[in-house]
């Protein structure tokens, strides 16, 4: 998987990914997707391509644990989430909803930097830099594997060590 | 072998192994929780997930309170969504009205000690005080568990939190959770458990523990768990309808490290915009104009929260010209006791808003939202921009008794100047 990065700061928490106040209109990923990020700059939405890499520092996705946090970033085309960390109920939601989540140190990383995410590393084309990337703990190796939470449960029904 | 910390000792029996902080268990939930912001979407990944039944009905419930009421036609229908579904499979369902989804979940006995309690909610984390294993979860997490009743869970590290002394007059628990925000920072317990305990436990209350576990969501940890005493029993008293069986931490747990609060030496703490963890001692912002001031939320929204506030408002006089004081009590219950003993006409009298018990302004869901360039104080436990509803007012977080001396004066204040 190549992206092109978007970088974001630390402690980027879910209402600055999708404020709350737009749950109230509609919880359609692809209406949604036009105001990600509008707490931090309300044109960035518009400049987003589908592929694009999200990179931030700490604490990517604090603060509620609102779901369509997840599903409007997937709704814009995006199928990764680079961070320093992420908060533990966004690493979930996005493991849930197939988003993949990688977790390295992304100081380095500038934005528009091409990025490829790769098998327990991400390689900085733009720089030549390769950053390790702890791997996925097994069970939620195996719901991403599944493409989600949802054909996992088709599949199992259950949780499966 | 090194002992085993609370959160340690349930997720191992929730499992049924010996659960050490770093495996990654499957266990069996006690109950869950879904609220009108979280389990529309849950439903659709049950119906998407294939789930034709709720594996365990008794052990589910919905609140609606994130919307109440129901602000336009979409929240509208997807509550009467809700009430369907609740219907159709027997889950309970506290409705429009009846209070915040995690107040209820104390109120009602739901959350006890050695369980574990989960919600489609980050603020899941407020059970933590009754000694259980509380976390928030998604929508997706929760249409598995009505599925299967079970959840994945990485067993946290803990950071024991050593609690010291007891809080001063005008210093209350948010105080202490703010100078804890401050001292751990927004990120300082990610993917780890705050474990409270020292000496200083035994001189909170219910209420105090409450607040003190709920802000632990604020500084990214899983939980926030105190040891169950007798406070704990007392406030079960009349509420749980089963028994439980209160879970300590070995003497000799093993903890990722240790925090001292000493409790005697805070003094009233605020909370600065836009950040959670920018804290100052409130002294230092005093002055600061305030237009809007709102008493609420899982966090400050308890009838002790609103006998501060009112004890304070009624010592400074009533609510300065030019300030909206907003008072939304956290459940039915709490309204009805303030309505009891004359806080409400109290607050009525103030000209206050009284708004329906629920989430109210606390995300700009519902309720009364600030306009441009309004500084919000707030008994809330976020004050990220836009929070409110309105990217362009400024949210302080502070105690019940600041937030009163705000209003009072119309600026920050330190409650201590006004209290008889």
């Amino acid at each position: 998987m190549t992206g092109r990065a978007r970088v974001f700061g630390n402690d980027i928490n879910t209402d600055y990914i999708i404020t709350s106040r737009r749950k109230r209109e509609s919880l359609d990923p692809a209406v949604l997707r036009v105001y990600l990020f509008e707490e931090i700059d309300p044109r960035f939405a518009a400049t987003m391509e589908a592929g694009d890499v999200i990179v931030a520092g700490k604490n990517f996705g604090c603060g509620s644990a609102m779901e369509v946090a997840v599903t409007a970033v997937l709704g814009a085309g995006i199928r990764a989430v680079v961070a320093r960390s992420f908060s533990r109920t966004y690493y979930r939601n996005a493991v849930n909803n197939g988003l993949l989540p990688v977790e390295c140190d992304t100081g380095g990383i500038s934005e528009g930097d091409m990025l490829a995410i790769g098998e327990g590393e991400v390689r900085n084309e733009t720089t030549g830099v390769i950053l390790p990337v702890a791997p996925l703990q097994e069970i939620m190796q195996q719901i991403v594997s599944a493409g989600g939470l949802v054909p996992y449960m088709k599949r199992h029904g259950d949780f499966r060590l | 072998m090194a002992g085993k910390t609370i959160s340690e000792k349930i997720l191992s029996a929730k499992a049924g192994v010996d659960a050490r902080a770093g495996d990654v268990v499957v266990c069996a939930v006690d109950c869950a929780m879904g609220t009108d912001g979280s389990a529309p979407m849950a439903i659709d990944y049950f119906e998407a997930m294939g789930g034709r039944t709720v594996r365990d009905a008794a052990r589910m419930v919905l609140a609606l309170d994130h919307y109440a009421p129901a602000p336009n036609r979409a929240i509208a229908v997807l509550h009467q969504r809700l009430r369907e579904f609740a219907g159709q499979f027997g889950i309970e369902l506290w409705d429009v009205g009846e209070g915040i989804g995690h107040q209820l979940m104390v109120e009602s006995g739901r959350a006890l000690p050695g369980g574990l309690v989960v919600g489609a909610d980050s603020h899941a984390v407020t059970y933590g005080a009754l000694n259980a294993f509380a976390t928030g979860i998604g929508s997706s997490d929760l249409a598995a568990i009505l599925i299967c009743g079970r959840l994945w869970l990485r067993v946290p590290e803990s950071i024991k939190v050593n609690l010291e002394g007891q809080l001063p007059r005008g210093v209350y628990a948010k105080d202490a959770a703010l100078a804890l925000a401050a001292a751990l920072g927004a990120d300082g317990a990610v993917y780890q458990a705050l474990e409270f305990g020292g000496r200083g436990v035994g001189a909170l209350d219910m209420d105090d523990r409450l607040v003190l576990s709920n802000f632990a969501v604020e500084m990214g940890a899983k939980n926030g768990i105190f040891p169950a005493d007798a406070r704990t029993r007392e406030y079960l008293d009349s509420r749980a309808h089963q028994d439980f069986e209160a879970v300590e931490a070995d003497a000799d747990a093993r903890y990722a490290r240790e925090v001292a609060l000493d409790l005697d030496a805070l003094s009233p703490q605020v909370a600065l915009p836009h950040r959670v963890d920018r804290v100052e001692p409130l002294a230092q912002a005093a002055g600061t104009p305030v237009q809007m001031v709102y008493l609420g939320t899982c966090t400050g929204g308890r009838v002790k929260d609103f006998h501060e506030a009112r004890d304070v408002l009624k010592a400074g006089g009533g609510v300065a010209r030019g300030v909206q004081l907003v008072v939304t009590p956290a459940s039915r219950a709490v309204m009805e006791t303030l309505a009891q003993d004359g806080t409400l006409a109290d607050f009525v009298a103030m000209g206050a808003v009284i708004v329906t018990p629920g989430c109210g302004s606390c995300c700009g869901s519902c309720g009364a939202i600030p306009g441009d360039g309004v500084n919000v104080i707030s008994t809330a436990n976020r004050n990220f921009k836009g929070r409110m509803g309105n990217s362009d007012a400024f949210i302080y977080l502070a105690s019940p008794a600041s937030c009163a001396a705000a209003a009072v004066r119309g600026a920050i204040t330190d409650p201590r100047e006004i209290e008889a």
